[in-house]
């Protein structure tokens, strides 16, 4: 009964997603205002049914649902739409919706195309830990992906400034500056949390392998990924780094974490692979 | 009933050298020419608005013969020779005159396409001439359309969205790089008047200091002093660049007095705050070069040219569109006008008693049993004789020509009245 159900739930998130971010690009090119407050009510509803659809997905295996690929896809779906409707309440930029929500429609499809089964877990991994440290992560992931979505907005709108040629997007995109910001913002938060969810994880490890840290690859590359913001955010505070470089590093920073969550896994194997 | 027009006539910038205009601008207000008008013979309802570049007087008259050259008289009041009054004025009738209404609310017929003080200067004119009692149902009811054409055509098309003059182009991409201009500051180099209207937009726009460098001090501290600014000499120009974001440059040197490696260490000391300069000298002052670097955005006058005539074509594009919005407004107007006419009115209110009648008939007739065929005639000979006898009063009423009434308003009362629906609505 709750498989049915959640899969239905699953289906009905894509479903509005996609019927959200269709009525923000509408937006984007129409720039008709009735159409954007539409667009953020169909966000919301898909936010309260991804939430929906997790606690489905908890009821089922009776763990935190991020141990397959298909739960932390959907996981990190959930935790960039929240992540920004929760920015959304502080700032407004301009047509940040349209790029935001078809980032997360496309996670929700990769989501979609993977296995939905649900598996066993090692009885040694079964600890608080895994929601903690997961959930950490990916909500750490949701605001990356959010300055990611910035930077290349950033990159668009500069070069339009630069070469003074301008085009479909100059109108449409909001000021270098409030772009700026976001990726400050978002830059700060995310790493804030993914520093925390490393911390766990190293804590996690200890108690479920007695080792604090051993090279898996998935360690290796998240510290990588770690000290790849860490640079922007050091540069940024010490001598201001911003503009461009920061909307460069933004993207750099977002595939190295891609790399993490998925590379890895298919590429390089290691203790940290999803159940199957 | 005699013929009832709308009837417009105006001047504008476009029919009217300013030298003429000049003369028949309405200096003191709209209360003594809304005198005058009332005096002439046959205007039921009028309304006139005068702003810099027009003024336009519309009305609703009985259309004779003298009534243009009463209306140019009005005008011209004989300050300009009769026979060159006819090719400075317009005049259009009607359907005409209505969309000419509507193109200048929408500011499809200002000087600059799309500005947006029209709409309210035509409302502050409707407000006078609506105190003074001169418009009716006619004339109420076409302003306050043409107030919602103006709306619907600033929702539906960017007619409004896109700056046409230099100044204007500099203030919108400082938009684009600084988001909102509070607190940012703005440096003259050079005093030049380019260079100060500019400043003046940009002031406009909340900027929050102005800074003013020039050759000759005096003239620096004049400029400084109007902007409440500060003036400094040429040769701190790099040390000014730390605290400045933007900065116009209109010297009239005949070298570039910028160059690149004397801005690029300065951009170390602002932890690179984006810079916009602005190069409106010929020749340049500022190293074009100066555009490779990192967070600085740098435009001579060809660019903002350019920006200028790009949203130029755009407004244009964008005008079409808004010309079609008009003419449908302008149908829909017309459709209900005729509708408001006489003879339609009392069509419609006989089609609504007939009906009453009929509905009535259709129930009360069974219910009378068998009847013959006579009896049947002579109740609706009854029911259609009650009808008619109730009608003709108010018929009467209409049909008169009394002149302290005009029929605008007997219509509207008598539509009200019997609650007769408007065609369009």
């Amino acid at each position: 009964m709750i498989s049915e159900i959640s899969f239905l739930l699953f289906q009905t998130v894509l479903a509005v997603t996609f019927l959200a971010c269709a009525a923000y690009i509408v937006f984007f090119i129409t720039r008709k205002k009735e159409v954007r407050t539409i667009a953020r009510w169909i966000l919301i509803v898909s936010g309260i049914l991804q939430t929906a659809y997790l606690i489905s997905r908890y009821m089922l295996t009776g763990y935190a649902p991020v141990t397959s690929l298909h739960e932390a896809v959907a996981f990190f779906a959930w935790a960039s739409t929240w992540a920004y409707l929760s920015f959304r309440w502080r700032y407004t930029v301009k047509n940040f919706g349209t790029f935001v929500s078809l980032l997360i429609f496309i996670l929700l499809v990769i989501s979609a195309s993977v296995s939905r089964k649900t598996a066993p877990m090692d009885a040694a991994l079964k600890s608080l830990w895994l929601p903690v440290h997961a959930g950490v992560s990916l909500i750490s992931y949701g605001f990356l992906a959010l300055a990611f979505c910035g930077g290349l907005m950033y990159l668009l709108q500069e070069r339009e400034l630069k070469s003074k040629r301008f085009g479909y997007f100059f109108s449409r995109l909001p000021s270098l500056e409030a772009l700026d910001q976001l990726n400050s913002h978002c830059l700060t938060v995310g790493f804030l949390f993914l520093t925390f969810g490393i911390v766990t994880g190293i804590m996690w490890a200890h108690q479920a392998w007695g080792t604090y840290w051993q090279w898996d690859p998935k360690e290796s590359w998240s510290l990588i990924t770690w000290f790849i913001y860490l640079i922007q955010v050091h540069q940024r505070i010490t001598v201001g780094w911003r503009g461009k470089r920061a909307a460069v590093m933004a993207i750099i920073g977002f595939s190295a974490v891609l790399f993490t969550l998925w590379g890895v896994t298919f590429l390089l194997g290691g203790v940290h692979i999803y159940a199957r | 009933m005699p013929a009832e027009r709308i009837v417009l006539v105006g001047v504008n910038h476009k029919s009217t050298p300013l030298a003429v205009r000049e003369k028949i601008a309405l200096a003191d207000g709209y209360q003594e020419p809304l005198k005058r008008i009332s005096k002439i013979p046959g205007c039921r309802e009028y309304y006139l608005l005068s702003t810099c570049n027009r003024v336009e007087l519309l009305l609703v008259a009985e259309s004779y013969d003298r009534l243009e050259d009463e209306l140019i008289d009005f005008f011209f009041g004989g300050m300009v020779p009769a026979e060159k009054c006819r090719d400075y004025i317009y005049i259009y009738y009607d359907e005409k005159a209505v969309q000419h209404l509507f193109m200048v609310a929408s500011s499809l017929d200002s000087m600059i396409i799309g500005e947006p003080q029209i709409v309210g200067q035509l409302k502050e004119a409707y407000r006078y001439a609506s105190a003074q009692h001169t418009t009716g149902p006619l004339l109420n009811r076409l302003l306050h359309k043409s107030f919602s054409v103006a709306k619907r055509v600033r929702n539906e098309t960017g007619i409004g969205s896109s700056a046409v003059s230099i100044s204007y182009a500099a203030v919108q991409l400082a938009k684009k790089i600084f988001g909102s201009l509070q607190d940012k500051k703005v440096l003259l180099v050079g005093a030049g008047e380019m260079a100060e209207l500019a400043a003046e937009h940009l002031v406009g726009q909340g900027v929050g200091e102005v800074v003013v460098a020039n050759r000759t001090l005096a003239r620096a501290v004049d400029l400084a002093q109007k902007f409440n600014g500060l003036a400094v000499s040429l040769e701190e120009l790099v040390q000014q660049l730390e605290r400045v974001d933007i900065l116009i440059s209109s010297t009239g040197a005949s070298d570039i007095i910028l160059q690149k490696d004397q801005v690029k260490p300065v951009m170390r000391t602002r932890r690179n705050k984006p810079l916009f300069f602005i190069d409106i000298a010929v020749p340049r002052d500022l190293d074009p070069s100066l555009n490779d670097l990192e967070n600085i955005f740098l435009y001579d006058i060809d660019d903002l040219t350019n920006v200028v005539e790009l949203n130029k074509s755009e407004r244009e594009k964008e005008a079409v569109k808004a010309g079609r919005i008009v003419d449908e407004e302008v149908l829909k107007f017309l459709r209900w006008y005729r509708g408001m006419a006489m003879t339609p009115t009392i069509a419609a209110l006989r089609k609504k008693v007939d009906a009453i009648c009929r509905v009535e008939l259709e129930k009360t007739l069974p219910r009378l049993g068998n009847l013959s065929e006579k009896e049947r005639q002579t109740i609706e000979k009854m029911t259609t004789a009650i009808a008619s006898k109730v009608l003709y009063d108010p018929l009467q009423f209409i049909k008169q020509n009394s002149c302290k009434q005009n029929s605008n308003v007997k219509t509207d009362m008598l539509r009200t009245i019997f609650g007769l629906k408007d065609e369009d609505e």
